[in-house]
Order: C-alpha cells, then sequence, then structure tokens
C-alpha cells in the first residue's frame, strides 16, 4: 500500500501545461449529404441536423437526415452495385480496393484522429493510438480474405449474401464503421451504412476515402439520420442482412422486426463486465486493468469493465489504490495530448449516467468520485466508483455506458464466478491473478465472448468479438467474423 | 396373436432430467394405427412440464460440459451400441406408425451411424473451427468454441427418429444439454430412444424428450428466458415468425433446419457449430 512517504503529491503540484492537437488542417465542411450510388446528395426532404462538439457544445457542422425514401436510393444503389461491377469482379481485385481504403485511412490518420476526438469527445490520445489505427487495420486484414474465403471453411463453399444493411453506434464511430464495412465487402456484399446520429463526421470522411480510392459507385453508402433511418433499413425489403451494434434494447427489437423474414442478422448488443481481482494478482497492474476497463472512453464501452470483483483480503488496498490512481486522471479538453477521460459523448448520455449516479446512492451505494476540476462548458462526468453495492442494484445489474464503476468483494473463487455470471449480458470479462491454472480454470466458465486475463479493453482485427445470451449474436473480426457476411453451401 | 400370452404393452412416457413420467397435466393424446387400432396412449406434455425440462437441462449443462471431449465421444458411441442391440425394436415402432420395413430399417441404420459420426467430432471440431489469432500486440490470443448452454429442439415430423437422433446429437456433443419436442405424428421412438439414452451413461438432464403438440408446445419453446438456443424443423411461416419474435425475448440463437435431407446433410460439423459459442481469451505476452 502506497505510504505517505512514496505517494506523490498528485493534488496540485503537479499539473500538465495544456498540450492541445492543432485542428488547422482539419477540413470540415459546414454541411454533409448522403453518400449514395458514389455521390454526396442532398436529402430528398432536405432536412439537415446539427453536428456538435460535446466538449464545447460548439456546432461543428450540419449533417443531412435520411428518410425512407433515401434509404430506398441507397439499397438500390447497392444492389445495382453488388448485380453489377462488385459482384462480377474478382475476388483479388475487390481485395485490392479494400487495401486500397487502409492505406489512404493510415495517410489521412491524424485528420481523421482530430475530427473522431472533436465530434464524439473521446481523448485525441486514444483516437491516435486505437481508433484510427485500427480502423485502418481492420480493412488491411479483411482485404486478404476476399480471395481466400475457401480456406475459412472447410467443407464448405461460401457465398455473399447481398445487401448488408450496417448500424452502429457513437462510442467508437469511425471503429465500427471499419468493423461492419470491411468483412461485408471482403465477402463480397455491398453495403448500406447508418452512422450514429451524434458521430457522423469520420463516417462522412471515410465515404470521401471510398470515393478517392475509387470503389465502384453504390458498393458502400453512408445514410446519416436518426432512428427512423435505421428503421427504414431494417425493415427495406430490398436488405438481405442486417449487422447492428447498440443497446439490447434496440437488438431485440430489431431481431422481432425481422422475424418472418428471409433477412439474416448479426447484432453487438450491451454488457456488464466482471472485472475479477484475485489476491495473488499483481495488484499494481490490476489496478491499471480496472482503471483501463471502466475508464477507457470515458465508459462508453459495450464491453467495459463496469462490475469489479475484488477478493475481500485485498479489497481495501485496491480499493484505496484506485480512488489514488483516480486522482491522477486528467478529465477535460479531448484535444489535449494529456486527457485521459474526455467528454460524454451527448447531453442525452450525460443525463442517463447521471440518473445512475442517483439511482446508486438511493440505493445505498457508497459513492465516491475523484476530486478533479471540469470544464464548465461540455458534457463531464468525473471518475466515479461505488461500493457497498448489492448484486441486486440497478448500477450492478444494468448498463451504464459512462465511467462509473460499482465494486464487490468475495472470498471463494466459486462466489466470484457466480457472481460475475449473475448477469443477462455476456460480452467481455476479465480476470487478474498470478496462477496460470487459475486463469484457464477463470477464463473457460466465465460465461462471455471475450475473456481478458490480465489485461483489459484489447482488440485487434484478427481477433473475434461478440457476446454470449443477451450481449448479442454472432462474432465481428477474425476468421470467425467472416461467418457474418456468407452463406454457406455444399461442395 | 397367440393365445396362450397376452403381451406386455408399453407405457410410452416423457423423459425429463433423467425420469421417465407422465406429463404433470395428466393429459394424453391417444395414436392410432391405419385400421383405427390404439398404438399407445400419448403424454401431452404442458408448459409445466417444458419448464421442468428447463430446469433440469440447465441443472446438468454445466457439469456435461465440463465432462473430457473424449467423454462426449464415449458416450455418444454407447448412445450407438445401445440402440444396434435394440434395433429390432425401432424397426417394429417405425412400421407400426406406417413405414415400410425396408424404409425403417434404413432409417434405423443411418441412426445408429449418425451417433457414431458425431461421437468421432467430439474431440475434432474444436480444432476444426478454433484458432490462434495472430494479434498486433504483444498478446497470446485465441478462440474457441464453448457450448451455447441450454437448447429447445423442435425435431421433424416426418424423419422421426433419424432426425430426432442427428438433432440431439449435433447438440450434446458439444456439451449442450436439450429439450426436445418429438414428433407429433410419430412420437414413438422418441420414447424408446430416451430409454436407450437412459441405458448409456448420459447424464440425467443432458436430454430431456416431450411428447405433444407442436402447436401448443412451440411458444413455449420459444418464449422460455433459461433457454439459449431453439432449433425448429420444418416449422410453417407463420410458426416461424412466432418463433423469432419470441425469441428475441432473451437473445436466443434461432436456428431453422427446414426440409434437411436428413440422410445426407445432417451429417455434419456445421450443425455442431450451430449451437456453439466463440469464445476469444487474451493473455498479456511479458516476463
Amino acid at each position: 500500500m502506497a505510504t505517505s512517504e512514496n505517494k506523490l503529491a498528485f493534488g496540485g503540484g503537479w499539473g500538465y501545461d495544456p498540450a492541445p492537437e492543432s485542428t488547422d488542417h482539419i477540413d470540415i465542411k459546414s454541411r454533409y449529404g448522403l453518400f449514395i450510388n458514389g455521390d454526396f446528395v442532398k436529402p430528398e426532404k432536405g432536412k439537415y441536423f446539427d453536428t456538435i462538439n460535446p466538449a464545447t457544445e460548439d456546432k461543428l457542422s450540419r449533417v443531412a437526415e435520411a428518410s425512407a425514401v433515401d434509404v430506398d436510393k441507397a439499397v438500390k444503389a447497392a444492389r445495382a452495385a453488388y448485380r453489377g461491377p462488385w459482384g462480377r469482379m474478382k475476388p483479388a481485385e475487390r481485395s485490392k480496393y479494400i487495401y486500397r481504403i487502409a492505406r489512404i485511412m493510415q495517410e489521412r490518420a491524424r485528420e481523421f484522429s482530430i475530427i473522431e476526438s472533436l465530434d464524439g469527445g473521446k481523448p485525441i490520445r486514444e483516437s491516435r493510438d486505437i481508433d484510427i489505427p485500427l480502423s485502418a487495420a481492420h480493412f488491411f486484414y479483411y482485404a486478404g480474405w476476399a480471395d481466400k474465403l475457401e480456406y475459412a471453411f472447410p467443407g464448405r463453399t461460401a457465398k455473399s449474401l447481398g445487401v448488408a444493411g450496417q448500424i452502429i453506434p457513437w462510442n467508437f464511430p469511425l471503429l465500427m464503421a471499419s468493423w461492419k464495412i470491411a468483412p461485408a465487402l471482403a465477402c463480397g456484399n455491398t453495403v448500406v451504412l447508418k452512422p450514429a446520429e451524434t458521430t457522423s463526421l469520420t463516417a462522412m470522411k471515410l465515404a470521401e476515402v471510398i470515393a478517392d480510392a475509387g470503389l465502384p459507385p453504390g458498393v458502400v453508402n453512408i445514410v446519416t439520420g436518426a432512428g427512423a433511418a435505421g428503421a427504414a433499413i431494417v425493415d427495406h425489403p430490398g436488405v438481405d442482412k442486417v449487422a447492428f451494434t447498440g443497446s439490447t434494447n434496440i437488438g431485440r427489437m430489431i431481431q422481432k422486426s425481422l422475424a418472418g423474414t428471409n433477412k439474416r442478422y448479426t447484432l453487438e448488443l450491451g454488457g456488464k463486465a466482471a472485472n475479477i481481482i484475485f489476491a495473488d494478482a499483481a495488484i499494481d497492474q490490476a489496478v491499471e486493468g480496472i482503471v483501463n476497463g471502466i475508464f477507457f472512453n470515458q465508459g462508453h464501452v459495450c464491453c467495459a469493465g463496469s462490475r469489479l470483483f475484488v477478493q475481500e483480503s485485498v479489497a481495501d488496498e485496491v480499493i484505496a489504490k484506485l480512488k489514488d490512481r483516480m486522482e491522477t486522471l486528467i478529465v477535460g479538453d479531448p484535444l489535449d495530448k494529456n486527457t485521459d477521460i474526455g467528454a460524454i459523448n451527448s447531453t442525452m448520455q450525460l443525463n442517463k449516467i447521471q440518473s445512475y449516479l442517483k439511482i446508486g446512492q438511493a440505493e445505498g451505494g457508497d459513492m465516491h468520485q475523484s476530486s478533479c476540476r471540469v470544464p464548465k462548458k461540455g458534457y463531464w462526468c468525473r471518475p466515479t466508483i461505488f461500493t457497498g453495492v448489492s448484486q441486486s442494484s440497478r448500477v450492478v445489474q444494468e448498463e451504464i455506458f459512462g465511467p462509473v464503476l460499482a465494486i464487490q468483494t468475495f472470498r471463494k473463487y466459486d462466489e466470484a464466478l457466480t457472481k460475475a455470471n449473475n448477469t443477462p449480458y455476456g460480452l467481455s470479462g476479465g480476470i487478474w491473478t498470478d496462477k496460470g491454472s487459475k486463469i484457464f480454470n477463470m477464463t473457460q466458465k466465465i460465461r462471455a465472448g471475450v475473456v481478458w486475463a490480465n489485461t483489459f479493453n484489447k482488440f485487434d482485427p484478427t481477433s473475434p468479438f461478440g457476446g454470449y445470451k443477451e450481449s448479442g449474436v454472432g462474432r465481428e473480426g477474425g476468421l470467425h467474423g467472416l461467418d457474418a457476411y456468407v452463406k454457406l453451401g455444399a461442395k | 396373436m397367440s393365445a396362450d400370452r397376452i403381451a406386455v404393452a408399453k407405457t410410452y412416457k416423457i423423459y425429463i432430467g433423467g425420469k421417465f413420467l407422465r406429463s404433470e397435466s395428466g393429459r394424453y393424446f391417444t395414436l392410432k394405427d391405419k385400421k383405427n387400432n390404439v398404438i399407445a396412449n400419448i403424454c401431452r406434455s404442458s408448459r409445466k412440464d417444458f419448464r421442468n425440462s428447463v430446469v433440469a437441462a440447465r441443472g446438468a449443462q454445466l457439469s456435461w460440459a465440463g465432462a473430457s471431449a473424449y467423454l462426449h465421444g464415449q458416450i455418444l458411441y454407447r448412445i450407438a451400441e445401445i440402440l444396434e442391440g435394440r434395433r429390432e425394436q425401432f424397426v417394429a415402432e417405425l412400421v407400426l406408425q406406417g413405414i415400410a420395413l425396408r424404409t425403417a430399417e434404413k432409417e434405423v441404420n443411418q441412426s445408429i451411424d449418425r451417433l457414431i459420426y458425431y461421437a468421432g467430432w467430439s474431440d475434432k471440431y474444436q480444432q476444426v473451427f478454433s484458432a490462434v489469432n495472430p494479434v498486433s500486440s504483444s498478446h497470446f490470443n485465441f478462440s474457441v468454441l464453448e457450448p451455447t448452454g441450454v437448447v429447445a429442439i423442435i425435431s421433424p415430423d416426418d424423419s422421426n427418429l433419424l432426425g430426432l437422433v442427428s438433432n440431439i446429437a449435433a447438440a450434446i456433443v458439444g456439451g449442450n444439454a436439450c429439450i426436445v419436442l418429438a414428433s407429433e405424428t410419430k412420437p414413438l421412438c422418441a420414447v424408446s430412444f430416451a430409454e436407450v439414452l437412459h441405458a448409456s451413461d448420459v447424464p440425467d438432464g443432458v436430454v430431456n424428450i416431450l411428447t405433444g403438440f407442436r402447436s401448443e408446445l412451440t411458444e413455449f419453446f420459444a418464449s422460455h428466458m433459461d433457454v439459449n438456443a431453439i432449433i425448429y424443423c420444418d416449422g410453417g411461416k407463420a410458426a416461424a415468425k412466432t418463433i423469432q419474435v419470441l425469441a428475441a425475448d432473451n437473445i436466443k440463437r434461432v436456428i431453422a433446419r427446414n426440409r434437411v435431407d436428413w440422410s445426407g446433410d445432417a451429417a455434419s460439423p456445421y450443425l455442431i457449430r450451430d449451437t456453439q459459442e466463440v469464445k476469444t481469451t487474451w493473455h498479456p505476452i511479458g516476463t
């Protein structure tokens, strides 16, 4: 445990000078149309909505609001491209187009990073080091699969599905677009993608990249808008496959609305991951893992380690160290390279998080927040932990999608496992121990699609991601992610 | 019929948690042959029977999944052995339900062979479908299959033995537990197959077999919140829609097996994969 002698005076004497990323070279148009059939076009009904910087509440641009008519145009363009050039193209040639997208994204990485942070509120360090490089890597990885699909499904042939309708969330805007578009294209499908309402800008930038890469018109169409545009995609009879990432409630609605159709679907939904710290863990590393698990991307992460289980004998030490570490986290300007926690994505999400803070306290939880100051304008939430909560607490059971951690303790191995699995979700989990046999036992028994042992919140294009139980259906990433975009037949 | 001995007629019961029970509802329906003679009274299972089966399946699933692949293989092989020994009975039951002798013999043979086929996959499908993923960071990362959990199966009406056996074998060889609705018009072999399972070291609750009316039970199969996946065979359009809508309440995996050629297509590791989840594990590489 840190003692008063070796504890650094984080309280004030160690401030950082601002180190903001410059926005000089960034080109954001005042208005964005819809990207349909290779062109940026006006929405049929002429409606646009503001997209704002959640850190300043300033308007960044205006974005087209797609109606069902626009979605219909996009689906028809995608169908024509599927029947036409894209469907007829040799897989190896398709592959080269996808590689091109990856390369152009790498070239424009800095621009993408800054816009991602401006529009979504995430720290520039994260956009720069995680979101954007992983997005490019995702295209690069799947590009190579295009002409090798026969090796992915032993004893089967793999054929494309047709038009994929894809709906993505606001927490990793460009990365989620890449997770959706790259495998769809590699498998020979065409795409209609709808970004989230609050984070459309990097998707429109991606549209520029796709146009610059020379993809045939209609292969990728990007329609911006709110829930109605998403519903129009799901309900469109010309869509062969729906891929959705978002909340379990919306996922459930989509699964119901697809009932009775022949449309395929994959759903990547909510989570409430257990992060389990055993007494024999490397405690300092585990504390870093807890911080990364719940405060990464403001906690706007479906696989966030939002339920912490600490073995009782080390609970005091872990919680004390965690509180110390929370004091060092810098909350503020997303464009500042020192920032650890950026802005909450929207006022709607901030309200939701704040309501859970009230619920947690009303349920008898003991709330602790770091003492940092947050800017006056913009949407902010200081890193928050709850202790004294129980399995039945709503802050333990429900997905908050913010920097809010619910902490419980356990004595025995089985107790940790039972508590960890006591949730309808099953997206991810974490375990910290120095004992290898315990790692393998625990990682096998946690009912979740991704399990991190002595690490947390790691992602890679080659690594399948997706949930058990109510956290979704299907996988994205890796060889297993191809499955979502092909139909298998007898050889 | 010999006059000096009266045959002992069999009571066809449902199979829940390793026990042969009558429906808790006390209901039955009468199965008749072509000449309108009564063959047997068949249990008309209720929602409560189904719910009891789910409890049994959930209770059995984890330890079944934890058994070794080798053991799964041996137990499936054992089922085949016992079925082989009782083949005459199954042929007779198929014939009794109106199937021609040749066809009946073929179906029983294929069912036995199907069990051997899936027994062999027990310690191999994992190797075919898992992966070590070459991530860019300094981590060891691999993806394996794990059973989806509790699987509800509405088995085909026509292929009452081979279809049933194929669905069950593919689900349980991968460590799932299941609740199976037998063919409504030809339920005899399903009940006798439960007896085969019972004699084959299949742990209680891993396979539960109900008889009854598909139209009545489908919605319970699809809507139960502690069922992880539903497989339905040859559901009509309306039934398929009902199943999919209800299944969404807990994001069940929905697997449609329509117009399957049970003698050929249903021998495939992809049927095992249908009720498996991909789990990916990360660990740092360091000193």
